[in-house]
């Protein structure tokens, strides 16, 4: 067998590496996570000629090897480690024709680790268009290198850049320029004291004031000796070291570039007028807005309704199929509801990823983050925090994973913490069923006070996820650097196969991440509520058929008065009476308990547990709720939902973190079990006050 | 007078002449952001900040506690 060749695809971001890396792989690409850590590890197969086989790793954009983020960690820890399994043989540095300058720093800094370089000038078909003509020849020998033209969008150059990759070997590894130059007496005395070392890689380990996991210690801790200079003379070197690469880039460039700026046609200023406008930006963004809401609640509200569809008449399918018995209940009853749980979630989260990715690949979201920022700032978050937020009215797991792109990790972390406060949709079925219950029907100026009440339901949320950044923002004493440089690239058409492969990648990250988790919930909360202890329990159709012996009961009506007493007395039932007392003063009973309780699973089942309580064969929503209208509160009487309970159980809902999947997910991102135990105490307890309090003051 | 990035206005060009201050990111000068390059604000955000810039063909957007930072030299026109 012949050995797999290493390659690792180095790039800037917006450079468009990701399409070079879909381009090699194809579909032979799989997405998983660095050890330790939530940064994705995208990594892929290419055939090359002659049978060979190349692995290929997306490493995550950076514009230099000086690391400001975790993610640009994950790159140089892979590039000083020569013992890393992944270390690459090639590395294979994604540049952009438009902004080549600034793309060579990298690649002159990656020569300098002596790894054998390829060097890809990617958007080539942009060259005649900005008037620009290189000097290919010219520019391999000045910079150590080979070259590949390539344009992912017009599919040129792939495989010249293959023929490249299968003979890495002929491919020079020496550095392009003299970067010690910048202090000869330092450099060496590094020199002397570690002759073995690479002197470039000992100046990367001096200077980062990160921590390099896979490196050895032994070698950092002997260079802390040797930091003889202050971290100010440090950093004016690595200053001085960046104008000198640029020297070196500026001065190739001079003569192997030409730009005819008298036949560039420029898009972008045009676009940028309008789009980062004071007035017409906003009001962009805003229509835009309400395409991805429309979207995301009317257009997916077809195949969730199919999903949906499925799933019962699956359940029911397997109840009469298969024979009676446990294992049978638990399908029909817990594994087949939740994994639909799972599944019903697919088209909003696909939606939404559309519109991310061709909102990200066309260059527009930089110029939301800009619009953004100042305002945002406002309450500890960032410009790139609108995203999540937006994302957070559908479901608060893609949102929380929108937040990998914030660099300052306190901002990042503010962020993950206050979207699950936005109102997702998996409340509104609870609120639109107590809305209808408990809010007149009137009209206010000529609008619904359901209507209102529900607009208000959604401005509370928001309002509770940015007033939570605010006090988060005071409290939370995190040491970041909270530098913002956004780099505002050129608008370009989405790529169909980036986009595509980015609904499915994060599909399907939703669908084993938090799936896993949904799906033992539902099994545990089926568990629950289908056994309980004693007789009542287990005797519950003599009791019950005892009871209602003298009424005349339809055989169904009886089964329905069956299954709710043994719900009472399962384990969940028990549950629900245990903790009245402590809901009691918030206007709810037992069997609201069990709701809430259920709940934690996600939230609306809220609605079909009040089904299965109060003995309603269907989930059809009328029926449900005239049965709720005549429950009667059994200590102050009177209807158990009425004004004060409501906007109580309103309001409850808006506040409590009882989402299990979501607490999963920021367990994930955040890599601890601190910060979603942080989120459910605080949302829970904000909730409990203030439904105690709403309720005390109305009722 | 010392003229600083901050000062700049819409359509404005200038010469950068000084980036040593510690309170400028190593990134930002990593993306073109060093003495001697022509700067141009493309645009500025309501309340001024961020602001969007053009350096030598490199287009970003910083925020304006950084930009105070930057020394400038205004090219007359």
């Amino acid at each position: 067998m012949s050995k797999q060749i290493n390659v690792a695809l180095i790039g800037n971001p917006n450079t468009g590496k990701t399409s070079v890396f879909n381009a090699l792989t194809g579909l032979n690409q799989k997405v998983g996570n660095y050890p330790g850590i939530t940064v994705e590890k995208k990594e892929g197969i290419c055939k090359l000629p002659r049978g060979v086989k190349a692995h290929i790793i997306d490493l995550p954009g950076t514009y230099s090897l000086n690391a400001s983020s975790l993610d640009e960690n994950v790159v140089i820890e892979l590039l000083l480690n020569r013992n890393d399994k992944d270390f690459p043989d090639v590395a294979v540095v994604v540049s952009d024709v438009e902004n080549l300058k600034r793309n060579l720093l990298l690649f002159t800094q990656i020569k300098d680790l002596e790894i054998p370089t390829i060097l890809v000038i990617n958007m080539a078909d942009r060259m005649e268009y900005k008037g620009i003509s290189l000097d290919i020849p010219y520019l391999e020998k000045e910079l150590k290198t080979k070259i590949a033209l390539v344009s992912t969008r017009k599919k040129q150059g792939i495989e010249e850049l293959k023929q490249l990759i299968t003979n890495y070997k002929e491919v020079s590894d020496e550095p392009c320029l003299n970067a010690s130059e910048v202090d000869v007496d330092y450099f060496n005395r590094l020199r002397k004291a570690f002759p073995n070392q690479l002197l470039y890689k000992l100046w990367l380990v001096i200077t980062q004031d990160v921590n390099f996991g896979k490196i050895d210690r032994n070698e950092i801790e002997a260079l802390n000796d040797f930091k003889t200079k202050s971290k100010g003379d440090l950093k004016r070197l690595q200053q001085k070291e960046t104008i000198k690469r640029y020297q070196f880039i500026n001065n190739v460039l001079k003569v192997g570039q030409t730009i005819d700026t008298s036949q560039a046609k420029d898009l972008r200023t045009k676009l940028d007028r309008i789009l980062t406008h004071k007035v017409w930006g906003y009001l962009i963004f805003f229509l835009i807005l309400l395409v991805i809401f429309q979207a995301i609640y009317d257009w997916s509200s077809v195949p969730m309704d199919f999903i949906d569809g499925t799933f019962a008449s699956l359940s029911e399918w397997a109840k009469e199929k298969l024979p009676d018995g446990a294992f049978t209940n638990l399908l029909a009853e817990g594994i087949i509801p939740g994994l639909g749980g799972i599944v019903i979630f697919i088209p909003q989260i696909a939606f939404l990823f559309l519109f991310i990715s061709v909102l990200e690949e066309s260059g527009y979201m930089s110029r939301v983050v800009f619009l953004m920022d100042r305002i945002m700032r406002r309450f500890g978050l960032s410009g790139k925090s609108v995203v999540p937020l937006i994302s957070g009215t559908a479901c608060a797991i893609p949102a929380v994973m929108a937040t990998r792109n914030i660099e300052s990790w306190k901002e990042r972390l503010i962020t993950i913490l206050v979207t699950p406060f936005t109102t997702c949709s998996a409340r509104l079925p609870v609120y639109l069923i107590i809305i209808s219950l408990v809010i007149p029907e009137g009209r206010f100026f000529g609008l619904g006070y359901q209507a209102l009440t529900l607009m208000l339901l959604y401005l509370i949320g928001f309002g509770a996820a940015v007033g939570s950044a605010y006090i988060l923002n005071k409290v939370l004493k995190i040491r970041s650097k909270s530098f913002f440089v956004v780099e505002m690239p050129n608008y370009k058409l989405p790529l169909f196969k980036n986009v595509t492969l980015t609904v499915l990648e994060k599909t399907k990250s939703f669908v084993f991440g938090a799936g896993k988790i949904i799906l033992a919930i539902s099994i545990i909360l089926w568990f629950l509520a289908s056994y309980g202890p004693g007789d009542n329990f287990n005797k519950a159709e003599e009791i019950v058929t005892k009871e209602y012996a003298s009424q005349n009961l339809s055989e169904d009506e009886l089964q329905q008065h069956i299954a709710s007493f043994k719900l009472e007395h399962s384990f969940i039932g028990i549950t629900g009476r245990a903790i009245e007392p402590a809901i009691r003063p918030l206007g709810y009973d037992w069997k609201i308990g069990i709701a809430i309780v259920s709940s934690f699973a996600a939230r609306e089942v809220f609605v079909g547990t009040l089904a299965t309580i109060y003995s309603v064969g269907s989930d059809d929503e009328a029926t449900i709720k005239n049965r709720m209208a005549a429950e009667v509160n059994p200590i102050l009487g009177g209807p158990l939902f009425n004004f004060a309970s409501g906007i109580s159980l309103l309001l409850f809902y808006a506040f409590a973190m009882q989402c299990m999947s979501t607490l999963a997910i920021v367990k994930r991102e955040t890599n601890s079990w601190k910060w979603p135990s942080l989120q459910l105490v605080f949302m829970s307890g904000l909730a409990y006050v203030v439904a105690l309090i709403a309720f005390q003051f109305l009722k | 007078m010392q003229y600083t990035l901050a000062h700049l206005k819409r359509g404005e060009k200038a010469t950068i002449t000084d980036v040593s201050s510690i309170h400028i990111p190593l990134k930002l000068l990593e993306m073109g952001c060093l003495p001697g390059n022509t700067v141009e604000l493309v645009q500025l955000a309501p309340f001024q900040d961020p602001m969007y810039l053009n350096i030598n063909g490199s287009h970003l957007a910083i925020r304006k506690e950084t930009a105070n930072h930057i020394l400038i030299e205004k090219v007359d026109e």
